[in-house]
């Protein structure tokens, strides 16, 4: 990589993780105003793992994520417009107003749609690896959860099936101190929850999750082995969830001191300090990039504002998928229209969780 | 030609789809090298390797949960479940994860989950089950129970070839059951999701009924035929999701009276739902109430004298249907 290019790749870096804090500061403030129909999780303090983690992959690979992942989200190409609906229940959100969150995916594109039991989405990723190993491709999963998640049976039998079969997973724990009310004492009573990777024979680390650059050498590392088809490995990212579980939450629970260390090592601010040492961040590019994140946010909240709400008379529609042939993603011609899985049946119009064309706008 | 078994049967519809689709697959513990517990995939392992007959570790939920994430993939997993009692070990997987899944992403799942259910094997509390009202319950999940060996593979092709989570219920006191044996076509053929099937015409009362009682009420049919004079007639759902309501309306308003049967426990079991549905839209048709024969409301019991008084029988469906005729 030559200097330009590294310079360039920084700076993605660090607009992700400033786009993703933007869209979840304004969720925030949608919330307030009474504007969001349910619960809103944020992930203030994240951004280096979830942006940095997702920064390591490529086209093909596929992303597993949970209730904090925005930034993996964006990095892999998912629509803010897409979020801001979701939020919104607008009937032109990728889940047609029937969920909510970022419970959103598209296969096409490698992100597998969450469910609220944390934990459920590790097997299923198994599965999506499992194919990757029989059409004999060199790509990857990358699996999330939080350490209340690690606490599951779900995330042990995925480990331990991934481990057996040797799949291309790579599970990415984002241990931020607490599981809702619940701290790390009360869930696991290990040092390190980089050591269950030892019981299921894969390797683990455990890495500083505030620090972009130390997260994707960490995963960047698992990601490799995964690739080269050695199986499974496990990165721990040590965070913190500076906010409280929701929205609604106010954390009195959490004590005002440990918050407010947490809070200095906030991950932007160490990044931008980074890369303004390093000379790569003058205040006109920092303004620059401050206007293009206010205007891929201020889009995507005016977009879902103006998106319709849900047909009231769809309620009971789409249970079930129409017959018709199914295309194995990621095969040469997977998205042809006569393929039930090419669109979104529902609609008959192409998924909607991706960034449209028009929206390209959210690449720096 | 020989005649197969209920079990053979199920054994070549998932080879000969195997064989005719790439993205089919099955996976469950001890289904490569023992060939599953029953046997139902005894010599997969040998054709198709171990990449496309993959022994699991004891993991329903990794089981199930690797199912949803292949099928996700446009990949059509069978899922073996090694008695269908371990199903309650994966069922978030199911009713959550699965079942929901299109209806909220439009991503297709062509998901079959499939295994031994049933009793009258001495099986005890816990590999008797009869789960479908579970599942009968959820919407996004197709439900379907062959009672004979050319419903069972003609089901399960078709179950393998929806584009749905189906879970397909095997009875298994039915698999080696010689009065079964059938010679089935010798081309592909499937029976369609979501159609019953009338197994004995009568005018006098319908029974409806699905997997093994299905053989227990044409039996108690035949009884009431010689010993009573009645024409009893005999649908069998075969499949529960999608629900064959027109076949089950059409034969109730020629016999006015209904008689449900199944092995199941009794409360909110299907057949409160098929009870429920006749009272709404065929009120002015019935002559007699709508009755049921069903498990009593209690777990499974192993020892036999017990397991005898728990299953529903001829006994018990001919008295209850004498009563319905007498009404
Ligand atoms: C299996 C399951 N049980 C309970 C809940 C309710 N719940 C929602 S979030 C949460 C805590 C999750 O903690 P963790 O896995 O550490 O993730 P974090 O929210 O800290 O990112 C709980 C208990 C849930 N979503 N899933
Ligand atoms: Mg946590």
């Amino acid at each position: 990589m030559s200097e330009a290019e590294r310079a360039d790749l920084l700076l993605q870096i660090y607009y992700y993780m400033r786009l993703t804090r933007a869209m979840e500061d304004r969720t925030r403030t949608l919330f307030l105003q009474g504007r969001i129909v349910g619960g809103v999780y944020t992930a203030q303090g994240h951004e280096a793992t979830t942006v940095g983690a997702a920064m390591t992959l490529r086209d093909g690979d596929c992303i597993v994520p949970q209730h904090r992942d925005l930034g993996m989200h964006l990095v892999r190409g998912v629509s803010p417009r897409a979020v801001m609906c979701q939020w919104l229940a607008r009937g032109n959100a990728p889940t047609l107003g029937r969920d909510g969150q970022l419970h959103i995916g598209d296969m096409h594109h490698g992100v597998v749609p969450m469910i609220s039991m944390l934990g459920e989405s590790l097997p299923v990723a198994c599965g999506v690896a499992l194919v990757m190993k029989m059409r004999r491709r060199s790509t990857v999963v990358l699996a999330s959860c939080g350490d209340g998640a690690t606490s599951t049976g779900a995330f042990h039998e995925a480990l331990n099936f991934a481990s057996v079969q040797r799949l291309p997973v790579v599970f990415v724990i984002e241990n931020n101190g607490y599981a809702y009310s619940t701290p790390t004492a009360k869930q696991f009573a290990i040092e390190q929850l980089a050591q269950r990777a030892v019981a299921y024979g894969m390797p683990g680390e455990s890495v500083d999750g505030n620090d972009v650059l130390a997260v994707m050498e960490a995963v960047g590392r698992a990601v490799a082995h995964a690739r080269s088809g050695q199986g499974p490995a496990l990165v721990e990212c040590r965070t913190f969830r500076v906010r409280g579980h929701s929205e609604a939450d106010k954390a009195d629970y959490v004590s005002p001191a440990l918050r407010q260390e947490w809070l200095t090592r906030d991950p932007i601010k160490r990044f931008e300090e980074y890369l303004t040492a390093q000379g790569l961040l003058s205040a006109e590019r920092r303004r620059e990039i401050e206007a293009r994140v206010r205007s891929v946010v201020d889009d995507a909240v005016a977009f879902a504002e103006a998106s319709p709400p849900p047909d009231p008379a769809t309620v009971a529609d789409y249970v079930f998928a129409p017959d018709g042939p199914i295309a194995i993603v990621g095969e040469p011609g997977a998205t042809d229209p006569r393929y039930v899985n090419a669109l979104d049946t529902r609609t008959g119009r192409p998924f909607c969780t991706m960034s449209q064309v028009e929206e390209a706008v959210t690449r720096l | 030609m020989t005649a197969v078994t209920y079990l053979e049967a199920i054994s070549q519809a998932i080879r000969e789809e195997m064989r005719r689709d790439e993205s089919v697959f099955l996976l469950g513990e001890d289904v490569g090298t023992y060939g599953g517990a029953f046997k139902v995939s005894a010599g997969f392992l040998e054709e198709f390797g171990p990449e496309r007959v993959i022994d699991t570790p004891m993991s329903e939920t990794a089981i199930i949960g690797s199912a949803v994430g292949a099928a996700l993939m446009g990949m059509r997993p069978i899922a073996e479940m090694q008695y269908i009692d371990f199903i309650t070990c994966g069922f978030d997987q199911i009713v959550n994860m699965a079942c929901k899944m299109y209806w909220r992403s439009g991503i297709p799942l062509p998901l079959v989950i499939r295994g031994p259910a049933g009793g009258g094997t001495h099986g005890g509390p816990f590999h008797s089950a009869s789960p479908e009202a579970w599942f009968f319950h959820t919407p996004g999940i197709k439900v379907v129970m062959p009672a004979t060996t050319y419903d069972a593979k003609g089901l399960l092709k078709a179950a393998i070839r929806d584009n749905n989570p189906v879970l397909y219920l095997e009875h298994k006191l039915l698999y080696r059951l010689p009065e079964l044996r059938e010679e089935l076509p010798s081309e592909d053929y499937v029976v369609p999701l979501g159609k019953a099937i009338i197994r004995r015409r009568g005018r006098h009362i319908t029974m409806l009924t699905y997997g093994a009682m299905v053989h227990q009420c044409l039996k108690a049919a035949e009884q009431l035929a010689t010993e009573d004079g009645l024409e009893v007639e005999v649908v069998d759902l075969r499949s529960l999701t999608p629900l064959d309501r027109e076949t089950i309306k059409e034969s109730v308003k020629r016999t006015n009276k209904v008689l449900i049967v199944h092995e199941d426990t009794l409360t909110g079991g299907v057949g409160a739902e098929l009870a429920a549905l006749l009272a709404e839209e065929l009120f002015d048709y019935l002559d007699g109430p709508i009755m049921r024969v069903a498990a009593p409301d209690a777990p499974y019991p192993y020892a036999p004298p017990l397991e005898m008084a728990y299953l529903p029988g001829v006994e018990r469906i001919v008295a209850v249907a004498r009563q319905l005729a007498a009404y």
